[in-house]
Parts: C-alpha cells; structure tokens; sequence
C-alpha cells in the first residue's frame, strides 16, 4: 500500500510558566488508504498529533519531526499558504469539541455552504442543496430547520454530524476524525461510520480514526495505535485488540463497563512509572 | 420514598418546535436515574430545565421542597443542584485558571477551607497539582470534562445532573469517574440523572432508565429489564443492537 502520510518522530512541546509540557514524544507511523484508529488515555496527545498533522498547533508550541509528509509534499517545510491550502480541502479534521469549533456567529448550514464553495465552483443553490443533502446522510432528522440554526441551538451530538457535514462536503483525501461519535446515540453512530466507511472503500480515503470507544475501533478499524504518554506503546490489528500485549492495552479492556457485567467498583489501572519512559 | 426531582408534562419549546413534548420522569431521593435515546431528542434539554436554563412552556418541575416556575432559581438551589455540562469546553471559563473556576462556587456560597478542597477535587478526578493554574484551551477534551466533574461535586451538592460526564474520557479515567460518582453518591447519598449513549455505562450507573426519542419519552424501564431484554420498544431493542459495535455490510 503506498503512503499517504507518514509521519516519522512527531514531537510536540508546549512551553509554559511552569516548564515545558511534552504533549507528543516521538511518534511515528505511515497511513494508507485505510481506516487507522488511535485509542489512548486522556491527555496522551491524540489530539495534538492530529492538530500537527493539519498544522492547527497552537504558535507557542514547537511542532518538530524527522518526516512529516502528506501525498509527497513535506509539511514541516511547506509554506503557511500551502499549508492553508490543504486544509480543508485534501485534508480535513474533525476536532474533538465541535460545537465550539464552529463558528458561533454563522448558521450550520451557511458554513457548510461556504467550505464547499471554498473549494468548488458550484452555484449557491447548488451549494444548498448539497449541504441539506449532507445533513440528512448525518441522519439529522429535520435539515431545513437545522441549516438555520446556529451552533449554540443544536444538542451536542447534532453539532458532531454538522462539523463531519462540513468536513466531507470538500471529499478530502485524509481525514482526521478525533471522538468524531463521542456524542452520538449507538444507531447514529453506526449509520455516520458506515458513510466514513464507505469513502474509505469506495474512494480510496485514508482515515485516522481517534477514539476512546473500543467496541468501535476494535469492530471499525483495520489498525489500531494505542498512545500513552505521548508515545504510541503498541500498534496492533483492529481485530486482534482483545489480545493486546501491553499492560496499558489490557487493563483498559478491563476497565470498561460492560452491559450484563456486575462489578462495583470497576477495575482500575495501576499505572506504572515506566510505562511513560 | 421521598421524590428528589419530579418533572410533569414537561413542554420546552424554541419557537415552533418542540424540543420537549410532555414529558414526565420521577426519580427517588438517592437513586441514580439513566436518560438515552437518540442524539437531539431532547436529554439535555431536560437537564437543563432542571436547571432553570431552558424555556418551560408548559408543566411543572419539582425539586426537593422547590416547586419551580420560570428559570428562576435563588442561590440555595445550586448549592443542592450542580450539573455537568454536555459541552465542557463551553461550561468552562475560557480567560480563568482551573484554580479560578473551582474557587468560584466555594466563593459565591460561603464555604472555607478552599485550598485543601481545590486540591482534593483535583486529585479525585486524576488530575494533579500541576493543572491547577493551566487554562481551559491548555487541556485535553479528557481533562476539561474532569474539572468540570470536580467544579461539580466541590460544593457538595445532594442532585447531580449529569450530561455525559465521561464521554470525552477513556476507558481506565472513566473507569475512575464512575467509581468516584458511585463512592460519593453512596457516602452522602446523593441523587443522580444522568445522560448517557453508552449503554454499558448506564447500566452500570443508573436502577431506572428513560429512553427519548423525539422530544418525548418512549419507554421507562430498569437497568436489569434491559439487561434481560425484557424490552417494550422496538427503538430500545435497536439501541441494545447497535450497541454491539460496528458491521461491515
Ligand atoms: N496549550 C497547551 N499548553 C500546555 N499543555 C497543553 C496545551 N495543549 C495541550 N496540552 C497538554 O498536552 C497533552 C496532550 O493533549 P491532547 O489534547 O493531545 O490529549 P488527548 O490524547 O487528545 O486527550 P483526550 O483523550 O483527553 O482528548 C495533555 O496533557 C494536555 O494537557
Ligand atoms: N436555543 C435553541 N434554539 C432552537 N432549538 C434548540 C435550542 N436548543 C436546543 N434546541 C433543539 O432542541 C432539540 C433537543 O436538543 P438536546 O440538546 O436536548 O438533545 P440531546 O438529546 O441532548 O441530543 P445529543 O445526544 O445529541 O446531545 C434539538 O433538536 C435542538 O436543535
Ligand atoms: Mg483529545
Ligand atoms: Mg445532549
């Protein structure tokens, strides 16, 4: 499979008044055009490998890498204009808090409309219809009404599905999905993944996939990478997570709470010193 | 029994539409009860009538000895009721330290003892000393919500209304979320709602269970009923399905 993206010792370091947090500590790996999913504790830097790749790092930090490269262009040197380019249009990111990610002053579907007439000569009512067409794929149950409210008027889980709305209306080449159906009822989840599942197999698109649900990623993904610490301990296939080898791996499998299952309290790591060398 | 919340005919609407259509929920003093249902049928807008922060047009709320109006709700209220919000990077304050939000209700109701309370709260939720005087935007999804779960539980409330609380977290934190909230509701017995897609989570967590759909409650049943199967609603039975995790096909 020829690489989409590789990424080669990512690091990312943020310098504060009380010294420099170390958020991404040498991560590597290539993506095809696949479905990747990185799963890791809370803080492990899963979002702020997805924001380096986008070039979204906040411009405090320092973003460094041995390679960074997307589709042969080497993002590290490209210029902010190139950058900008890209964005959006050949690779986009779902970022974890949508709703306030989203312009706050513009309704849902006004933004939607604009990505796309960002990124193709379509006419506004073409361009309309496009995005309400979206919005029902989402399952958003009413998308007229829908395209005219604003972020703050929809729930938590209708944000979700209008910022994956706007993301997939350019049909990027990458995309970067981070909790993308943490606020989604089961059956929505599955009919938003099946339409991201579709673009993988369908057109080619490759797909990282950040998510802390492992009954999603185990049964969605093909690849899954798990991170602490900001490092990734342990890449694994999708389908074989249930006999995950690293400790870290294992006791999250352990942890959750499982329908039918009695256990109280439930199961907690002991989080070992070592694992974050 | 004593009712801690009682909600009635419940209608919330945002001009024409109706988030909420006459819904009703009851749940007993000390008894954790579980909201799922489909993603904008109106869970969190149930919440947050609770809390005064939705427009009521019809029904009636009753907490504890309060038999609630309008949004008004005086001071006494939130010292009893804390909710976490869906959204915590919304719920949080962008321009204050952690430090800051947590002080803040210590602040406003009065209570002492700030210092050693701000750290406790931080150290429940897995978070240490070294967060405190971060910002909103300088933290993980993971790490915003927890705050939020600490701003929550650092006035002791006896409600909790919590929306989705550990959503943004993985398995091993949300593991230590829900113990805390089970140790702590057992300690002071507390009374919680909560709102939950996961329905290994609700279960868990919650006796009784509404499911919403459309603005209305379609079913009411107890954990162990869903569990069993012992279902009335082919959308419950489809959410059990679904729950099940992803198909190719
Ligand atoms: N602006 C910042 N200044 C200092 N530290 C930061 C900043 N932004 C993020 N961090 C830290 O970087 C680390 C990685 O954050 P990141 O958001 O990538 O975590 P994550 O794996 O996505 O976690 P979650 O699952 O909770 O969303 C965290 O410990 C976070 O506190
Ligand atoms: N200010 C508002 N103006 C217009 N509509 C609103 C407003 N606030 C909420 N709504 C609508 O109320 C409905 C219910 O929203 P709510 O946030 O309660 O859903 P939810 O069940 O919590 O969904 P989710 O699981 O996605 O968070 C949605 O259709 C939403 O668009
Ligand atoms: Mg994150
Ligand atoms: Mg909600």
């Amino acid at each position: 499979m020829s690489a989409l993206l590789t990424v080669e010792d990512l690091r990312v370091r943020f310098p504060t008044r009380t010294g420099v947090v170390e958020a991404v500590r040498g991560v590597s790996f290539t993506l095809g055009r696949e479905r990747l999913g990185i799963v890791g504790e809370s803080g492990s830097g899963k979002s702020q490998t997805g924001r380096a790749i986008m070039g979204l790092t906040p411009s405090h930090a320092e973003v460094t890498a041995k390679t960074l490269s997307f589709g042969g262009i080497d993002l590290i040197s490209a210029p902010p204009k190139v950058r900008r380019d890209l964005r959006g249009k050949r690779i986009a990111m779902i970022l974890q808090d949508p709703k306030y990610s989203l312009n706050p002053v513009m309704s849902i579907g006004r933004q939607i409309v604009e990505t796309l007439r960002r990124h193709e000569n379509v006419s506004r009512s073409e361009a309309r219809g496009r995005a309400l067409d979206m919005l029902a794929a989402v399952q958003i149950r009413d998308p007229a009404r829908v395209f005219d409210l604003y972020p703050h008027e929809v729930s938590g889980g209708m944000g979700q599905r209008a910022m994956i709305a706007m993301m997939l209306v350019a049909g990027p080449e990458l995309l970067i999905a981070d909790e993308p159906t943490s606020a989604l009822d089961v059956t929505v989840q599955l009919e938003v993944l099946s339409i991201l599942d579709k673009l993988v197999a369908d057109r080619g698109m490759g797909l990282i996939f950040v998510s802390h649900d492992l009954r999603l990623v185990s049964s969605f993904c093909d690849r899954v990478l798990v991170m602490y610490a900001g490092k990734i301990v342990e890449e694994i296939a999708a389908s074989d997570l249930a006999s995950a080898k690293h400790p870290y791996t294992q006791g999250l499998l352990n942890c959750m709470p499982v329908i039918g299952a009695d256990r109280h309290p439930l199961p907690v790591l002991d989080r070992k010193p070592e694992w974050a060398l | 029994m004593t009712t801690a919340v009682s909600v009635k005919n419940l209608t919330v609407s945002y001009d024409d539409f109706k988030a909420l259509d006459d819904v009703g929920v009851d749940v007993t003093a000390g008894e954790s009860f579980g909201l799922v249902g489909e993603s904008g049928s109106g869970k969190s807008t149930l919440l947050r009538a609770v809390a005064g922060l939705a427009p009521v047009t019809e029904g009636t709320i009753r907490v504890e000895n309060w038999q609630l109006r309008g949004a008004r709700r005086d001071k006494a209220f939130y010292r009893s009721v804390q909710m976490v919000f869906q959204d915590p990077y919304g719920s949080l304050h962008p321009r204050q330290t952690v430090d800051r939000q947590l002080l803040e209700p210590l602040a406003i109701h009065g209570v002492g003892d700030g210092e050693r309370r701000i750290l406790k709260a931080l150290d429940e939720v897995g978070l240490g000393s070294g967060f405190r005087f971060r910002y909103p935007h300088q933290l993980s999804g993971g790490q915003r919500q927890r705050i939020a779960i600490a701003r929550a539980l650092i006035l002791e409330p006896s409600i909790l209304l919590l929306d989705e609380p550990t959503s943004a977290l993985d398995a091993s934190v949300q593991a230590e979320v829900l113990n805390l909230l089970e140790q702590v509701r057992r300690d002071r017995k507390l009374t919680f709602i909560m709102v939950s897609h996961d329905l290994g989570v609700v279960t868990h967590m919650c006796d009784r269970l509404a499911v919403m759909q459309n603005g209305r409650v379609v079913e009411r049943l107890s954990s162990a009923d869903l569990v069993a199967g012992r279902i009335g609603e082919d959308y419950t039975r489809n959410l059990m399905v679904a729950s099940k995790g992803f198909r190719r096909g």
